[in-house]
């Protein structure tokens, strides 16, 4: 792989508008033209953009996606998600070992491909799952990978290692990929038929704040996870002062287990972007921002083309539709790889071309988001909610649904049960109803909303999804019978240490402390007293953590001490060394006893 | 005082300025509520969180928290000591923190919190991390094995210096304090005289030639425990 020359900086700089908040853009450019982002990249966008390389070195070092030291041309990331785990990645990672003769984390010699690991890429229905450069490959097999590494090695071309290509737009040249989008159960909502531009004519037909209203009749709540009031947040967005304003799609889908967005960007983008512009004309923005996980950047250049589609269509640009002065339009910003920009004031950061660091509160981003201009971040199912409210009415919208949450909710299911994939519940759906269709009656647990949801046992199985009892972003994840919840509930916390941003004291640190003292129940090393230890920590880090991520971290821990208490306690068995709790012994005395070359007479196990 | 907003922490009534955070209004009247990355002078950062208080039933960073007009602020409750010492004893045990031979020793205020608080021992195994120190500069050095990641030299250098000599990098468990040069501290322009150099609360950025000039026992927290000069206001 050559290097990168100061000049191909240069230009990419200045195709940035050599713009200091454009960072990510440049730095994603320069990952990918170079395998790397070196110390003279560095050193060279820093110039280019006026500002301390230091800065630069930062974002850098902050992205799964971009690298300080040379990667292959081809990288191939592994999902090792719970899930794929669940399916049998470690097979599959085996493989691929052997056959490219290198470990994770490793080069081949030749330079050409770099073997990695990835957290949930969003394709737990099809696992196990990789990206190979930005081409998704589903169902992993050791055959497959087999086929795979003598494809690569012969052409080094990942675009042509697809065979059969998946449904609906997957299949189209825009996409061109094998993912299939597994939409299992279509409700009135979403995977509905609709009425394309209705919802943005009759908007554009209102005043901004009947627009406002409409929402808040239907009752909408944010799909994202928060469930904040949609229509409330426009207000307060479309209140606040500030000349220009922003409304951000968040398309960042980081939740392990959900890929139910995955579905919506690739059948209902147009749907979405409507919502998008409707969301700007109410508020008062005359830009929109997407902000796309760098995972789903084969579903890019469809995007794109809707995008410009869209544009001819006068759906997008001056004075859409003809409504005088609603001047309108949308760009697609690309991740590159942190869960933690999932959340709201991260992603907000990120765009603007900084680490992924949640920002302090308040100001709320409705008072000064993106560049400091109120912004609106929703999610990508609350837009296309907002274009089918303003086709068919909030009366209709309302319809379905449960008393405090009305309407359907997109559900991605996936782990133990014979049908994974995407499905639209009405909320107020039982957890038993919804194992039965999906077939995984014998489920012995199910996590409700991801890792930073709950995890539930069998007890819970009569409650209902909804924001007011087991509220989720859409990740459903079944457990079989002969599941290991604890090894499970371990697995996610080595998840949320890997993706923590690092800014605060008890997400850094104590997740870290709660994986360990799990590990060490896990070993059989562990004690009562453990177990308090472990929940006093849990609250801690849940109370005092700065955002979303840290206040939900511990979920995965607390919930299955709450639920699977039995579990823990077959584990745990009074110390006879009489340490303290949480501290193992064996392993304190790992090092001395290499170093001494003997096991120590005291401490035997 | 129209202008003063009035509000309670634990019971006793505050006033505030419009603008202040709490903790800055609870100086003012004399409360101590700890803290670590805060520091007068510098924008609040909120990232150690041992100022975490309740706010009408809800946590919030006190030095982040704007006071608001009747707002109910808990402060010294059990519950919120139990998650402060917890919070410390998670920064002892991040580091390396070797305080008998440390030149910060009855100056660090992470020491200071724990004496404060009754720590004698973390509670948590120690997870000796592997980090680099950094002599190159001709006047100071920085010993990433006591950097707590407050970010007080960030800001320092950005916002008072006017010199960004100091940024994280790396993400979770693997953020460190990094400089300014593709290696080293000395290719940076920082100075000695810089306002960045004198506000690390802990060892980790540490002046050359000066150790031991008070002797350990008439340091600044020897004699009185921190937030004892905010107590003082109060009496
Ligand atoms: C760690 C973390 C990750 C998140 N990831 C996402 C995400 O991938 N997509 C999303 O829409 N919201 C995510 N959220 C929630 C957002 O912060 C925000 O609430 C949401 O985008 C608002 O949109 P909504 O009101 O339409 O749900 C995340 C929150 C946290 C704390
Ligand atoms: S809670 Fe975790 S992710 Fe959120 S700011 Fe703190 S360290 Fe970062
Ligand atoms: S070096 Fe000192 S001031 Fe800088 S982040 Fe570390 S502890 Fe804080
Ligand atoms: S002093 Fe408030 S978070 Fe550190």
């Amino acid at each position: 792989m050559s290097k990168i020359t100061e000049a191909a900086i240069k230009e990419i700089c200045a195709s940035c508008g050599n713009d200091r908040d454009r960072l990510m853009d440049v730095v994603n450019a320069v990952q990918a033209k170079a395998g790397c982002v070196s110390d003279e990249s560095i050193e060279a966008i820093a110039k280019q953009l006026s500002c301390h390389r230091v800065e630069v070195e930062s974002v850098v070092s902050f992205y799964a996606f971009l690298s300080k030291e040379q990667k292959g041309s081809v990288v191939i990331r592994l999902c090792n998600d719970v899930v794929d785990k669940m399916n049998g990645v470690d097979a599959v990672a085996k493989a691929f070992e052997d056959e490219l003769g290198i470990k994770f984390g490793q080069t081949t010699d030749d330079g050409k491909i770099t073997l990695e690991y990835a957290p949930c890429i969003g394709m737990c229905d099809q696992a196990p799952a990789a990206l190979i450069n930005n081409e998704v490959m589903t169902y992993l097999s050791t055959d497959k990978v087999k086929e795979i590494v003598k494809n690569l090695k012969a052409c080094n071309d990942p675009a042509k290692l697809k065979h059969r290509l998946g449904d609906g737009n997957n299949a189209s040249e825009m996409v061109h990929s094998v993912v299939h989008n597994g939409i299992r159960k279509k409700g009135p909502v979403i995977f509905a038929d609709y009425d394309k531009e209705a919802g943005l004519k009759n908007a554009l037909a209102m005043s901004p704040v009947e627009v406002i209203n409409e929402i808040k009749t239907a009752r909408l709540r944010g799909r994202g996870g928060a469930g904040f009031p949609t229509g409330m947040k426009w207000e307060f967005t479309r209140a606040a002062e500030g000349k220009k304003k922003y409304i951000i799609c968040n398309a960042d889908e980081g939740e392990p287990g959900t890929f139910k967005d995955r579905a919506i960007l690739t059948e209902r983008a147009d749907l979405m972007f409507e919502g998008m512009t409707v969301g700007g004309y109410a508020i008062g923005a005359d830009s929109g921002i997407v902000y796309l996980r760098a995972e789903y950047a084969y579903l890019t250049k469809l995007l794109e083309k809707i995008l410009q589609d869209r544009r001819n269509a006068n759906l997008l640009g001056k004075n859409v539709l003809g409504k005088k002065g609603f001047d309108f339009d949308i760009r697609v910003q690309m991740g590159a790889g942190a869960y933690i920009c999932g959340e709201e004031t991260a992603l907000i950061s990120s765009c603007e071309g900084l680490r992924g660091d949640p920002k302090n509160r308040p100001p709320f981003p409705a008072q000064k988001g993106y560049l400091g201009h109120p912004t609106s971040v929703n999610n990508v199912e609350t837009l296309c909610c907002v274009g089918r409210i303003l086709e068919m009415g909030a009366a209709w919208f309302a319809e379905t649904g449960s008393k405090g949450s009305p309407s359907t909710k997109l559900l991605s299911i996936s782990g133990d049960c014979q049908m994974p994939g995407v499905y639209e519940f009405p909320f107020g759906v039982k957890v038993s109803e919804l194992l039965k269709e999906i077939g995984a009656e014998n489920a012995q647990a199910v996590l409700v909303g991801g890792p930073s949801g709950q995890i539930i046992g069998k007890a819970d199985y009569e409650r209902t999804i909804c924001y007011d009892d087991l509220a989720t972003g859409g990740a459903v994840v079944v457990f079989g019978p002969e599941r290991n919840m604890l090894e499970i509930a371990a697995e996610y916390m080595e998840f949320f240490i890997e993706e923590s941003c690092g800014y605060c004291t008890p997400c850094r640190v104590g997740n870290v402390l709660l994986k360990n003292g799990l590990d060490k129940i896990l070993a059989g090393k562990g004690e009562p007293g453990d177990l308090a230890m472990l929940e006093e920590l849990g609250n801690t880090v849940k109370t005092t953590s700065r955002c979303g991520l840290g206040q939900t971290s511990a979920n995965p821990v607390l919930s299955t001490l709450k639920n699977f208490r039995s579990t823990y306690e077959s584990l745990v068995k009074e110390s006879k060394d009489g340490m303290q709790p949480m501290f193992d012994i064996s392993a304190a005395l790992n090092d001395a006893e290499t170093i001494a070359d003997r096991k120590s007479v005291i401490f035997k196990n | 005082m129209s202008d003063k907003i009035t509000f309670t922490i634990d019971g006793v009534e505050v006033k505030a300025a419009k603008g202040q955070t709490i903790l800055q209004a609870a100086d003012e009247a004399g409360i101590y509520i700890p803290r670590l990355c805060n520091m007068s002078g510098l924008i609040p950062y909120g990232s150690c969180r041992v100022c975490t208080v309740i706010v009408n039933g809800r946590p919030q960073s006190a030095c982040t928290q704007p006071a608001a007009e009747g707002m109910i602020v808990e402060n010294e409750t059990e519950e919120l000591l139990t998650h402060r010492k917890n919070i410390v004893d998670m920064l002892f045990v991040e580091g390396n923190h070797y305080c008998m031979s440390c030149e910060k020793s009855g100056n660090c205020e992470l020491q200071a919190l724990a004496y404060r608080f009754g720590i004698a021992a973390p509670k948590y195994p120690y997870m000796f991390p592997n980090r680099s120190v950094d002599a190159t500069h001709p006047d100071i050095f920085i010993d990433r094995n006591r950097c707590i990641l407050c970010a007080r030299c960030v800001r320092a250098s950005r916002d008072l210096d006017g010199k960004g000599v100091f940024e994280f990098v790396g993400r979770g468990p693997n953020k460190s304090i990094a400089v300014n040069a593709n290696a080293r501290l000395k290719d940076t322009n920082l100075d000695i005289t810089d306002k960045a150099v004198d506000v690390c609360p802990v060892g980790a950025i540490i002046k050359k030639r000066v150790g031991f000039a008070v002797p350990i026992g008439q340091r600044k927290y020897d004699t009185k425990p921190i937030g004892s000069e905010i107590e003082a206001q109060n009496k």
